[in-house]
């Protein structure tokens, strides 16, 4: 389950620019549904939110979102090739099994898709780490032993693995808090945007 | 004593109609009656109108009770009511028993007007298409030309579905729960089984078993008992009967003795007693025909293009009879229209019957949909 979290929302903004006017945006792991409420007053979205968890379910239901129960990890059978403009995998990546499959089954339903994620090379991760213990932080909020999170990634890895799996990066945008980060992003970013394309 | 958040007594009421349907078998019926029975007020635009439509053995009530001796009250009463997450404060909910019915509505055992004598066998087949016409002419005559939603689950939740894509500007929202978009072979088969142990009992007489003051009891709960195996999960089955049985040492004999025995035996007797066997077996050709697809899983797609309507389709994981994969054909088939729905899969773990059932997470989820519809309006 994704924690559902009232502060961090700074990232909408960058997905907001990255997402075209009424586009058609599914979004995996939607959680409280905020992030296609916002897209929808924004860019006039038609929205679509996947969520596996029943109580982010209902929470989104409420938020006016139309959201389909289901497990991300089975793919997305039912979803029909190029059917969405745009598909968000926001702050969910490092909570699933198969990244290989999913990143392909977004590549197979939407014509761009949008990737986030807190950066695991961020410098308060790496201090904890070296201080001995599993980072604990606004986003990475678990402990070691409760934590849904088992692929987290730091930037670097994650463009070798756009290198190497026929992935394209259009788009990068790295921040901390609210503040876009250009000095060593590795080290200094907490979060992680990426806009991709089929290579 | 007032129940809390009850609709209180109600009373049916009778919907004459007096212009003819032609039916999907091809025959046609010169008038018919349908009973129903009404909670909360329609409002002034007439657009809070909501039709719940029932399942195999279920009818027009839906909620409270007819006195205050009466022991059990409408069939979906933990569902609808004011407060309720179907809310009758703010809704006009409508129940109907479908036409082939044996709850008040023109049915088998009513009397054709043409001969003056009891329909019996002679009463034609009826389908879902067909509940959907009669029940748009009952809606007419009440005055109300669009519906806020159309609810129902199994055979209901058909209905719903039908009614999105037969009258597609008629209805605004249709919520689906625990339904398919046809039958699998086994379900078939299950409804074959159910039909042959009523036809094949000698107090049937093929059907005009009325004339000759005969109930087909034993086929009646036969089928009855093979129903609530099926609406039951294996699990529930286990934790409610489990191996537990009426005395501590076996009798080696026949006699019921099994805890599951004597639940089957009692259902099968109360159902025998109350339910009409011409209309039983009806209502699982209904199911049997009901196919907006026609066989193929792909013309789902097709089949939605008129609809216009928002969707909340519900599954529950331990139904094996309609279980989650069947509702996520309807999904598939909404999405690829881009149509508007949001789908649940409960964890309920019993069965198909989990639809009736009071539970928080699911009742949440009607009465924050209901809350949308309503704000729509």
């Amino acid at each position: 389950m994704k924690k559902i979290s009232q502060t961090n929302r700074y990232d909408f903004n960058v997905i907001e620019n990255w997402v075209r006017p009424n586009a058609k945006v599914l979004d995996l792991g939607c959680g409280d549904g905020l992030l296609l409420n916002h897209l929808k007053n924004k860019k006039n979205i038609v929205g679509f939110g996947i969520e596996k968890d029943k109580d982010n379910w209902l929470v989104s239901l409420k938020n006016g979102v139309d959201v389909i129960q289901m497990d991300l990890e089975s793919g997305l059978a039912g979803f029909e090739d190029n059917s969405f403009d745009t598909v968000i995998l926001s702050r969910t990546i490092q909570s699933m099994h198969n990244i290989q499959s999913i990143i392909s089954e977004m590549q197979r339903v939407g014509q761009e898709i949008i990737v986030t994620f807190p950066n695991f090379g961020y410098w308060r991760n790496r201090l904890q780490i070296i201080k001995g213990g599993m980072p604990v932080s606004k986003e990475l909020p678990y402990s070691w032993f409760n934590t849904p999170n088992i692929h987290l990634c730091t930037i670097s890895d994650f463009d070798n693995f756009c290198a190497t799996h026929k992935v394209a990066v259009i788009e990068k945008h790295i921040m901390t808090d609210q503040k876009a980060v250009n000095f060593y992003p590795n080290l200094f970013g907490a979060l992680a945007l990426y806009k991709l394309v089929k290579k | 004593m007032e129940e809390k958040n009850s609709v209180g007594i109600v009373k049916p009421s009778i919907f004459k109609c007096s212009s003819p349907i032609k039916l999907a078998c091809g025959k046609t019926l010169d008038s018919y009656e349908l009973i129903y029975e009404t909670y909360g007020k329609l409002n002034k635009k007439k657009n809070n109108a909501i039709l719940v439509c029932h399942a195999l053995s279920g009818n027009h009530h839906l909620a409270g009770r007819y006195s205050t001796k009466d022991k059990h009250p409408g069939w979906w009463d933990n569902l609808i009511g004011p407060g309720k997450p179907l809310d009758t404060r703010k809704f006009f909910v409508i129940g109907v028993n479908n036409l082939g019915g044996s709850h008040g509505s023109t049915g088998p055992k009513s009397i054709n007007p043409k001969t003056k004598k009891v329909w019996g066998s002679k009463f034609p087949i009826v389908t879902v298409k067909d509940w959907v016409e009669t029940q748009k002419t009952l809606l007419s005559d009440l005055g109300i030309d669009r519906l806020a939603a159309v609810v129902g689950g199994s055979l209901g939740g058909m209905q719903s579905l039908q009614w999105s894509i037969q009258y597609p500007d008629k209805i605004d929202h249709s919520i689906i729960i625990a339904a398919a978009p046809n039958l699998t072979a086994q379900n078939i088969a299950f409804n074959e089984v159910a039909r042959q142990s009523i036809i094949t009992d000698p107090d049937f007489s093929n059907g005009d078993y009325y004339q000759e003051n005969k109930i087909p009891k034993r086929g009646l709960r036969i089928a009855r008992m093979l129903g609530h195996i099926t609406y039951l999960s294996n699990d529930v089955m286990g934790t409610k009967f489990g191996r537990k049985t009426k005395k501590k040492d076996y009798q080696y004999n026949f006699n019921t003795e099994f805890d599951i025995e004597s639940y089957l035996n009692y259902q099968g007797d109360k159902f025998a007693n109350e339910f009409d066997a011409n209309t039983y077996i009806r209502m699982t050709k209904a199911l049997d025909y009901f196919d907006p697809a026609k066989g193929n899983p792909e013309n789902l797609s097709r089949v939605f293009k008129n609809a216009k309507a928002d969707f909340l389709v519900i599954s529950f994981a331990s139904d094996w009879r309609f279980s989650p994969d069947r509702s996520k054909e309807i999904v598939k088939g909404l999405l690829d229209n881009s149509l508007k729905v949001s789908y649940a899969e409960l964890s309920a773990v019993s069965g198909h019957d989990a639809f009736l059932m009071n539970d928080d997470h699911y009742h949440g989820i009607i009465r924050s949909y209901c809350k949308k519809i309503y704000a729509q309006l």
